[in-house]
């Protein structure tokens, strides 16, 4: 009980302060779990089409060096037992395709790239 | 039958009935750590107080063999009471009868006790412990949903809604809590999502724990849902109680007042606790605790957004609203949480007469591209909106640092604050010193011999001349720049001198906050 009381003074004693600059004033102070995880911002590659949602691909509607445009039919994913077509966000040529119609396909997976 | 038959026939049909799901169910409740639905309303109650209505009331379902099933009181029990003598409306879903299931009976049951709360302009208690809507009662069971939350959106604002999570709370039926204005939860035994584990493993492939997806801690750390976290439902009783202690009974009526009790201030010692120099950190619950009745602080989700800090507590034993930044945490910026979190508490006191003291010590809003990309400028308007549009006594306290937006957003005299006290520590400008100094004097530093000797010059120069409260003062921005000491004796005079305050805002149905 004693032991359990001298850690928890401790740690009131001697809390993890980190320097946190703002504009250029530098503070002491203390970082939040949730701003520690802040999810570092990575700029969207827009020719990189990946899945939205685990599923199977159901057709593949373009082929390899093709030339597409905004809106075109790229591929067909089932998930959650709807059909959802993928198209095209940008015009360009299908440099490569990763899939074929039956593979099951992860979350955020990599399925055509267009440049 | 002789009336003494019939009596007894009653005491009986009640005895059934009181026994819920029965023997073994209960059984299973306890084996879960959880208490039964009537025995929290009875340990939140004043002794002898709960009476319950609508205890023989019984499904109406036919299809799926309904018919041939039983379910005493539908899974739910409902009534009135006292709480430290104050009337209360209160409801508890009953987890042993059906799994706590909400068909159209059970709903018009709760819809039934709130409409009597509104009636009665008192509080509204829900104590939630439910696996969801009973499938079989089909789109029954979903309009029973929808007339709940109906009844809780009409009644925001007008009575407390208090909502307790005491086991499951899925789907459609966490909306109701959603809507009310306090929502308690207890490790461990609160669960709280939209859909559960199984649904997004079989959707997404992701695997989670309810706990980890929806728990108790998870809803007071990281989504901002729940208000008060209790480590066990004794506690969260404690809690429930000293929450209404605070606030009053209906939108028309100002809490009860309380004995009037002196803060310790030899334990919370404006010198000892208080760095003057802007850069270092404190706790900001320690100048609160120097100023309120008897240092009791009531903290309001105390482990959310903790870089803002918002309670309760007394001011000559009248209930005042604190809002105040933590510069102990991310030095007390405003972010999307922290804004979001502000925004709602100055409304809930707004609308239910409590005035709000405002202690300010923040560098500003917080830069980032996550924090711009999160909708920092909706989220960070939700603040100014709110302290704009509040009508109680406004006062504020300059502590330190009060710089740029955050100087506005801090019920500024801008936004209409009443009063607007200072601290001869605060600092009111455009910026931090080394910022300012840098930009104003950009070229000085760059041409000069020394440029880093010279930035150092021109930062203590900046300091000098605008890291006070006088040039604010000198506007007349600020009312009074006070001792610290004097804190509590400025803003106990605030609010006497405040308790007619009437403000007309123009006709309207309603604003339109940025949600």
């Amino acid at each position: 009980m004693e032991n359990e009381k001298d850690t928890k003074e401790e740690k009131e004693v001697k809390p993890d302060f980190q320097k946190f600059v703002l504009e250029a004033d530098t503070y002491k102070t203390l970082l939040s779990k949730k701003y520690l995880s802040r999810k570092k911002f990575e700029e969207r590659d827009w020719g990189a089409i990946k899945s939205f949602i685990p599923g199977t691909i159901i057709t593949v509607e373009v082929k390899e060096k093709q030339k597409v445009n905004v809106g075109e039919r790229l591929l067909v994913l089932e998930a959650m037992k709807m059909h959802n077509i993928i198209t095209s966000p940008i015009k360009g040529t299908v440099k490569k395709i990763h899939v074929k119609a039956g593979d099951k396909v992860a979350n955020h997976q990599l399925l055509v790239e267009i440049r | 039958m002789s009336l003494k038959q019939k009596t007894i026939d009653l005491k009986r049909r009640m005895q059934e009935a009181i026994q819920g799901g029965g023997a073994k169910a209960i059984e299973k409740q306890v084996a879960m750590g959880k208490m039964t639905a009537r025995e929290r309303i009875i340990a939140l109650l004043d002794p002898n107080s709960f009476q319950e209505y609508d205890l023989f009331v019984e499904h109406s379902a036919k299809d799926f063999d309904m018919d041939k099933k039983h379910l005493p009181g539908d899974g739910v029990i409902t009534g009135t009471g006292t709480i430290n003598g104050y009337p209360v409306c209160i409801y508890a879903q009953d987890f042993t009868v059906a799994g706590g299931s909400l068909g159209f009976m059970h709903a018009r049951k709760i819809t039934k006790i709130m409409d009597h709360a509104m009636n009665l302009k008192i509080p509204l208690i829900g104590i939630n412990d439910s696996g969801g809507a009973r499938i079989q009662e089909g789109v029954n069971s979903l309009a029973g949903y929808g007339d709940i939350f109906y009844r809780n959106t009409i009644a925001s604002g007008v009575i407390p809604q208090i909502s307790v999570i005491l086991g499951p709370c899925a789907g459609g039926a966490v909306y109701s809590p959603a809507l009310t204005d306090f929502v308690f939860v207890v490790d461990k035994i609160s669960k709280m999502f939209i859909t559960g584990p199984e649904v997004i493993k079989t959707v997404l492939g992701e695997e989670i724990s309810m706990e980890a997806l929806g728990g108790a801690r998870v809803h007071s750390e990281i989504t901002g849902n729940a208000h008060f976290f209790a480590e066990s439902e004794d506690e969260c009783v404690e809690q429930i109680k000293k929450l209404v202690s605070f606030i009053p009974w209906n939108n028309t009526k100002k809490a009860e007042p309380f004995p009037k009790k002196t803060p310790n201030t030899k334990q919370f010692k404006i010198e000892e606790i208080f760095p003057s120099d802007a850069r270092q950190p404190y706790d900001v619950r320690n100048v609160i605790k120097s100023i309120a009745d008897d240092s009791d602080f009531f903290e309001v989700q105390a482990l959310f957004a903790q870089n803002i800090v918002i309670g309760f507590g007394r001011l000559n034993g009248q209930t005042v609203g604190f809002v105040a930044n933590q510069p102990l945490v991310l030095a007390g910026v405003l972010d999307v949480d922290s804004s979001d979190k502000a925004a709602r508490f100055i409304r809930y006191c707004d609308a239910f007469n409590i005035p709000l003291v405002t202690l300010v010590d923040l560098p500003g809003y917080l830069p980032g591209i996550d924090q711009e990309h999160a909708g920092v400028i909706r989220h960070g308007a939700k603040i100014l909106y709110a302290y704009s549009e509040a009508t109680v006594p406004k006062m504020t306290v300059i502590l330190r640092k009060a710089y740029g937006g955050g100087y506005i957003a801090m019920c500024s005299r801008h936004l209409r604050a009443d009063f607007v006290f200072a601290w001869p520590t605060a600092e009111i400008a455009v910026m931090g010193p080394e910022g300012a100094a840098n930009i104003i004097f950009r070229q000085e530093i760059s041409e000069a011999e020394n440029p880093e000797e010279m930035r150092k010059q021109k930062v203590a120069e900046y300091k000098k001349k605008f890291a006070n409260p006088y040039v604010a003062a000198a506007y007349g921005y600020i009312d009074a720049v006070i001792d610290p000491n004097e804190t509590r004796r400025f803003l106990i005079h605030a609010i006497e001198v405040s308790s007619q305050k009437a403000e007309n805002s123009p006709s309207k149905k309603h604003g339109i906050p940025p949600f």
